[in-house]
């Protein structure tokens, strides 16, 4: 064996240990269903997997509302969406094949976004896509102003930085939030360097379904675990403030996951 | 449709009351007195304000829950107004129509009662004037049936006509070693006014009071022992922190908050001059005790969970009961030494457990359960906390959350939605007598005080 094929397999090596180690962290997706389907020939070439649909409802979202992803593929060992959501699904090791794999999310895309869907097996890789438009919310007035010198800071902070979401109960920053929190990071680091006097408040909230007293806790917690994630990326502590509302200002108030979601969240303003 | 589930809660309450008799046995007694209350006349302008002073009348005996009322269909037709009204007849025979009223209409069958309140209330010098007898009716004599008799004044107006009732209600349960519940104040939060605000009211729902104008968010309240004092939880100044009123001035007096994010949850020692709460000052909500004015404060538990809800028993002091998230699943209720030694949990580690609060004999606590139920459909439950045994209260009717105890250690006020919105009511411990206190607005986090 040559060093450099060596080489190759100790990268190969690695990058499936990574891979590997990325799975486990993703813990919001069901699990992979495994539904009983023919036996495959032995020897003939692996089919590639069939995307059945993958589809965003709605395909045309205000800015700050959510449009739901989902998605049924049969026969892959591993499915990805991009735009940081990463694997959203495995086929269950040593279950039946060409299994179904199936899930939904949901988004909150800030600008229009395509999102690709990628199922890979042995026998290759298919891909699909879709496209959540995304339109400015309804314009406020405005009266007949000269063109305003700069926009406030509050506002600055309300049109730039993204709230993060919580999976029920938890108060760990999720794969999907540590993304936002990045990219809301990179943002706040600038904007704190163009408002030298603005100060940041991370509101936690909480769905309604725990005691309004525990849930105080959690909001707090949330709001904490945000801020710690972004003091950790270098932005600077002393200005920003956590803020718990608990279940005291919902968002929504409906019977519902869609609504439990949105409310469990971590929300910027600025002072 | 109330009717409905009035007659499913009674039937819940019934099958439950079958498998538990012990801890409901040992909360509520046995053994009742039987007592009639008929309708007392009023002369004069006092008329016009006797179904309310008859209804508060029997309200606060039937609520005392020490009393067996003895059905009013089965009451005589010769019903007395004061003690010269009984006439002890030569034979007595209980369908003589045309003779006077005697103590045994009242002790024999069907009325089988032991004990008669009776009397009559008149307008004098423009004030209710209520002549308030207490008979036992298994006495020979008129002479030896008396327990009680006195007069009761009152401005002439409907709370002129509530307070001679409860007077003369108090009286009665006295002579029962009972303290009367009429004296006694629910604290809430009420949004009625477009925001959380402190209210109170009294046990029966009569004259809710706003005690905070915060325009914010002021929630959780607390009384101290004493009565003097309320401690909550409100966003007035930011971030939440806990503030405490005089209840005498309706005055904000000092609390100092530890630097935090969220303090909450004040609760108070039986001395009143300790205040339990729950602070994130270390990053989690956990759980501190300091001076009532929030000085020397010290925490007792230390872990990277979210804790919240402290209670000290109110008996012995050397308790506390609080809510946490430590076991890693749903909030639950544990128990710890009063300096944060020897943590047990309580509940069986199912659902979310949360909201619990001692009787005032230390030995048991009501709390809001999910155990069951799907996360957020809270019931009430009562454990002895003792042998950790527990019986669910409330079952198949809406959220029902924040029971606390009555100053009796028998009643249980507590907030549910059954009706679609959420408000106050109060019931026996055993589940039964229910009763909606409150209907303006959205109310919750009842605290019963002396």
């Amino acid at each position: 064996m040559t060093t450099k094929k060596a080489n190759a397999l100790a990268l190969a090596l690695c990058l499936s240990f990574f891979a590997a180690g990325c799975k486990k962290k993703v813990g919001v997706p069901p699990p992979p269903m495994a539904v009983k389907a023919p036996e495959m020939p032995k020897g003939v070439a692996i089919a590639r997997p069939i995307v059945k649909f993958f589809t965003a409802e709605p395909s045309t979202i205000e800015r700050g509302q959510a449009s739901s992803l989902k998605w049924e593929i049969t026969g892959a060992e591993n499915v990805s969406i991009n735009q940081g959501l990463g694997v959203v699904g495995n086929a269950a090791a040593g279950g039946a094949t060409p299994a179904v794999i199936s899930g939904n999310r949901s988004v909150f895309p800030s600008a229009t976004t395509t999102y690709t869907l990628t199922a890979t097996n042995s026998g290759g890789a298919v891909t699909e896509a879709v496209t959540v438009s995304v339109t400015a919310p309804p314009a406020v007035t405005q009266t007949a102003t000269p063109t305003p010198a700069k926009a406030s800071f509050g506002e600055i902070i309300a049109r730039e930085i993204q709230d993060v979401f919580f999976d029920f109960d938890k108060s760990d920053v999720r794969e999907d939030a540590r993304n936002i929190l990045t990219q809301n990071s990179d943002k706040l680091k600038t904007i704190f360097r163009d408002y030298p006097n603005g100060n940041v408040t991370i509101e936690g909230h909480a769905d309604e379904r725990g005691s309004a007293e525990y849930n105080l806790g959690l909001g707090d917690r949330r709001a904490t675990a945000a801020i710690n994630f972004l003091v950790q990326l270098g932005v600077s502590a002393d200005r920003l403030r956590p803020l718990s509302y608990g279940k005291e200002r919902p968002q929504c108030t409906d019977n519902s996951e869609t609504c439990w979601q949105k409310n469990r969240r971590a929300h910027f303003t600025g002072q | 449709m109330k009717k409905i589930i009035l007659t499913l809660l009674s039937f819940a309450a019934h099958a439950h009351a079958q498998q538990r008799p012990d801890i409901i046995g040992v909360i509520m007694g046995s053994q009742k007195a039987v007592i009639a209350v008929p309708d007392m006349r009023g002369a004069g302008r006092a008329s016009g304000f006797m179904d309310l002073l008859n209804g508060t009348l029997f309200r606060d005996l039937d609520d005392a829950a020490i009393f067996k009322m003895a059905p009013k269909s089965m009451y005589p037709t010769r019903v007395p107004q004061q003690p010269q009204d009984f006439r002890r007849p030569l034979q007595y025979d209980p369908n003589n129509r045309n003779a006077a009223p005697w103590l045994q209409d009242w002790s024999d069958p069907p009325v089988n009662s032991d004990y008669l309140a009776f009397g009559y209330a008149a307008e004098q010098d423009g004030q209710i004037v209520l002549f308030g007898w207490l008979f036992n009716v298994r006495q020979p004599d008129v002479a030896a049936a008396q327990v009680i008799g006195k007069i009761y004044f009152g401005p002439l107006d409907e709370a002129g006509a509530r307070k001679v009732a409860h007077e003369f209600a108090a009286d009665i349960l006295k002579q029962f070693g009972v303290q009367s519940l009429a004296g006694s104040k629910v604290y809430f939060v009420s949004n009625r006014s477009g925001n959380k605000e402190i209210w109170s009211m009294d046990y029966d729902g009569a004259g809710q009071k706003q005690i905070t104008s915060y325009k914010s968010i002021s929630t959780m309240p607390a009384v101290s022992p004493d009565g003097s004092r309320i401690a909550f939880t409100s966003w007035a100044l930011g971030q939440p922190q806990i503030l405490v009123h005089s209840l005498e001035t309706l005055r904000r007096i000092p609390f100092l908050n530890p630097r935090a994010g969220t303090n909450q949850n004040a609760s108070y020692t039986a001395d009143g001059k300790q205040i339990a709460f729950s602070s994130s000052a270390s990053g989690f909500s956990q759980i501190y005790m300091a001076n009532a004015d929030g000085s020397g404060i010290r925490r007792l538990t230390n872990t990277r969970a979210v804790e919240v809800e402290p209670k000290i028993n109110p008996k012995t002091g050397n308790e506390i009961v609080f809510v946490s998230g430590r076991g890693g699943g749903s909030p639950q209720v544990y128990r710890m030494n009063s300096d944060g030694a020897d943590v047990q949990r309580l509940t069986t580690g199912e659902g979310q457990a949360t909201n619990p609060s001692w009787n005032p004999q230390g030995t048991h606590i009501a709390f809001a359960w999910t155990r069951g139920y799907d996360p957020g459909n809270f019931n009430v439950f009562v454990m002895d906390v003792n042998t950790r045994e527990f019986v669910q209260l409330t079952s198949g009717a809406g959220r029902n959350e924040n029971p606390t105890w009555a100053p009796d250690g028998k009643h249980i006020v507590f907030s549910s939605d059954r009706g679609g919105r959420g408000q106050i009511w109060s019931m026996l411990a055993d589940g039964s007598q229910l009763r909606q206190l409150t209907s303006a607005g959205i109310n919750e986090k009842p605290a019963w005080s002396k």
